[in-house]
């Protein structure tokens, strides 16, 4: 787009039709999925998947369950490699890469059944999570050499801010499997957030929260999103808070998107209306 | 200020060697220990140096090793190998030296046969390391049935399946290593435990010792923050053969003969024994069921013809124990460890 050049080739038109916020369109967008698909032993878990997320956007992707949406989120995080389609983060291709290498370019997730290092405190669980950001060896470990203690200490300064957000500073020492499950939830988002992501993946976050919890972590992915300037995408079966916070939300069925707009658009779709009444209709039967 | 459960758990790992060698060593000097059970202190020491090693593959790394005892034999055969070098090519008078540089170079060729096993090994997914390490122990033992090696005028030969080579033979086939020098000693046994506890002990407390522990854990979660897992597992398991190395070296050079025989499946089981009976994960537990089970059949001695039957019974009970749905609920509560809860890799919901 960059430059024009005089070429004999033949465009066609570009099937991704992706909105972005309007403060994000002169920006590199975070994610760019393009025709991404996956198939497990014939079945297409996800298919032709087209996403384009802003690079402070907080986007939605729903579905009834088993719709595919884990399975995006373990595309995009490499935990599994796609059959077809490309995944770019930050304008990289992440072909041929792991989960490992996704991180590092910027993509850190939660889990749908949390996976916390439930034996370490809750400190350590961020502490992991800053694991790249504030390195040193294995040597000045054992040794305890000046690098250790300097860069020990900052890793407890920011672990204690990171926990902040959800002012959990004070459970710094607890056990991390023995919070309750919504602390859990939010002690999962701090982890991921310590990675320093330009993407952070939520996977179904409010699942057995209250209402009130819910209300708070609203103002928490909002307020994440403005003091990280970092691009959200949320799993949610709660409606009240995908409607409330989600600017573009993606509707997923069987594995293909149905569905891509505002909330709004989103609401008033007839597909997607058809899609969840449908699916309770054969739920009932 | 409240000291940390890790810091008090170390205190006590450190206090227990350390309390242990002063009333041993006034026992000694009060002239108070049998023969016989000073005869087993060097061993002792081997024995902790082996379950605490152990307990940082199988209780930190959470990968179960089979083949301990092959890395203590390939400590103490080399170790043995670079004392009698160390003496013949220098004249090196000094025992201690010679002890410590043996030990060093027994941890290093130990810690080679670590790599060469994790390089294939731990890059998969699943937990193949059990039968791979079991393999290895009696491959190793069977390979040094037949390796001859001998020292003569500073240089070292060697020699597969034959004996003949010039000088004095060192490691004798099937013999074993004969007319080795006794240099070990109880107090650099004590020496190599404080290290051995030094080492282990920083390393679980560091940057690196979380994300062993955190691959032990989860391993989808730890990579999920950007830690390469396969790197981390190494880590833990070639430190813990170095460790066994040196062990084995200490080990070697307190006999006048060893042969390869010692370091069978049967020493790899017991070391693991002496770790879950301690507490997987709990390093000072590992100390004290080490030190118990090596002096107890000291102590049993009358009792030698039932040792095995007592083993059973033990390892019964221990195995009803621990899968009784209220010890396990118990255990649970008082051990800090926790299997991985993926072996395949498969699903990261
Ligand atoms: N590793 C896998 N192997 C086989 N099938 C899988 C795998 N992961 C997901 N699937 C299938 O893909 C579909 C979508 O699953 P998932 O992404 O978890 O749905 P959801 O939208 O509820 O998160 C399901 O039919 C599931 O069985
Ligand atoms: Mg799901």
């Amino acid at each position: 787009m960059t430059q024009q050049r005089r070429s004999t080739t033949k465009m066609v038109p570009f099937p991704s039709h992706s909105i972005v916020p309007e403060r994000d369109v002169d920006k590199l967008p975070v994610l760019e999925a393009r025709h991404l698909g996956i198939e497990f032993g014939g079945l297409k878990a996800v298919e032709d998947f087209n996403l384009t997320i802003g690079k402070t956007e907080i986007a939605g992707l729903i579905g009834p369950n088993g719709a595919g949406k884990t399975t995006v989120f373990n595309l995009l995080t490499k935990v599994y490699q796609p059959t077809s389609g490309t995944i770019m983060i930050n304008g990289k291709d992440t072909a041929g890469m792991n989960t490992v290498q996704a991180n590092k370019l910027g993509v850190a997730r939660t889990f749908q059944n949390i996976r916390l290092f439930g034996n370490m405190s809750v400190e350590d669980n961020v502490r992991i999570g800053l694991h790249n950001q504030v390195p040193y060896g294995m040597f000045s470990g054992i040794f305890r050499l000046p690098r250790y203690w300097k860069q020990e200490k900052k890793q407890h300064e920011r672990a204690l801010e990171l926990l902040s957000i959800f002012g959990m500073q004070d459970m710094a020492s607890a056990k991390a499997g023995s919070l309750p499950y919504g602390a859990q939830r939010r002690l999962e988002i701090v982890r991921a957030l310590a990675t320093n992501p330009s993407l952070l993946l939520l996977d179904e976050p409010a699942a057995g929260m209250n209402p009130h919890e819910t209300e708070e972590l609203m103002d928490s992915i909002i307020a994440i999103r403005d003091q990280f300037q970092i691009a959200v995408m949320l799993i949610e079966h709660d409606m009240k808070l995908v409607m409330g916070i989600c600017e573009g939300i993606c509707v997923l069925n069987y594995g293909r998107v149905i569905a891509k707009g505002t909330a709004e658009e989103i609401q008033k779709n007839p597909t997607v209306i058809e899609a969840y009444l449908g699916r309770r209709k054969e739920d009932a039967q | 200020m409240k000291l940390k459960r890790s810091t008090v758990n170390n205190l006590i790992a450190y206090g227990i060697v350390i309390v242990a060698f002063v009333i041993c060593q006034s026992m000694i000097s009060a002239g108070a220990m049998s023969r016989s059970l000073r005869g087993q202190l060097v061993p002792i020491c081997v024995y902790i140096v082996m379950a605490v090693s152990l307990n940082l593959t199988v209780g930190i790394s959470g990968e179960l090793s089979l083949g301990h005892a092959g890395f203590m034999s390939v400590g103490a055969f080399s170790g043995i190998v670079a004392a009698t070098w160390m003496e013949s090519a220098f004249a090196m008078e000094n025992d201690v030296v010679r002890l410590l540089l043996a030990m060093v170079v027994g941890g290093v060729f130990a810690g080679i046969a670590g790599v060469i096993i994790g390089v294939p090994v731990l890059r998969l997914r699943g937990d193949y390391l059990a039968i791979v390490t079991l393999a290895f122990g009696e491959i190793i033992r069977n390979v040094l049935n037949c390796v001859y090696i001998s020292v003569d005028a500073g240089r070292v030969y060697f020699a597969f399946n034959s004996p003949q080579l010039p000088g004095k033979l060192v490691i004798n086939g099937p013999a074993g290593a004969t007319g080795v020098s006794r240099i070990s000693t109880f107090v650099i046994g004590f020496v190599l435990i404080l290290f051995t506890l030094f080492v282990v002990l920083n390393l679980i407390n560091s940057r690196s010792g979380r994300a062993i522990m955190a691959c032990r854990d989860s391993r989808i979660a730890a990579e999920s923050v950007g830690i390469n897992i396969t790197k981390y597992r190494m880590m833990a398991f070639v430190t813990s053969a170095v460790l066994a190395g040196m062990a084995g070296a200490l080990y070697g050079l307190n006999y006048s003969t060893v042969t390869a025989a010692k370091f069978d499946f049967n020493t790899s089981i017991l070391v693991l024994v002496f770790v879950v009976l301690g507490g997987i994960g709990n390093i000072w537990g590992s100390i004290i069921a080490a030190t118990l089970l090596t002096v107890l059949p000291e102590l049993l001695r009358g009792f030698s013809d039932y040792r095995m039957l007592v083993y059973a019974v033990v390892l019964i009970l221990v195995m009803l124990v621990t899968n009784s749905p209220m010890m396990r609920a118990f255990f649970a509560r008082v051990l800090p460890h926790k299997r991985g809860e993926e072996g395949k890799g498969g699903e990261a919901a």
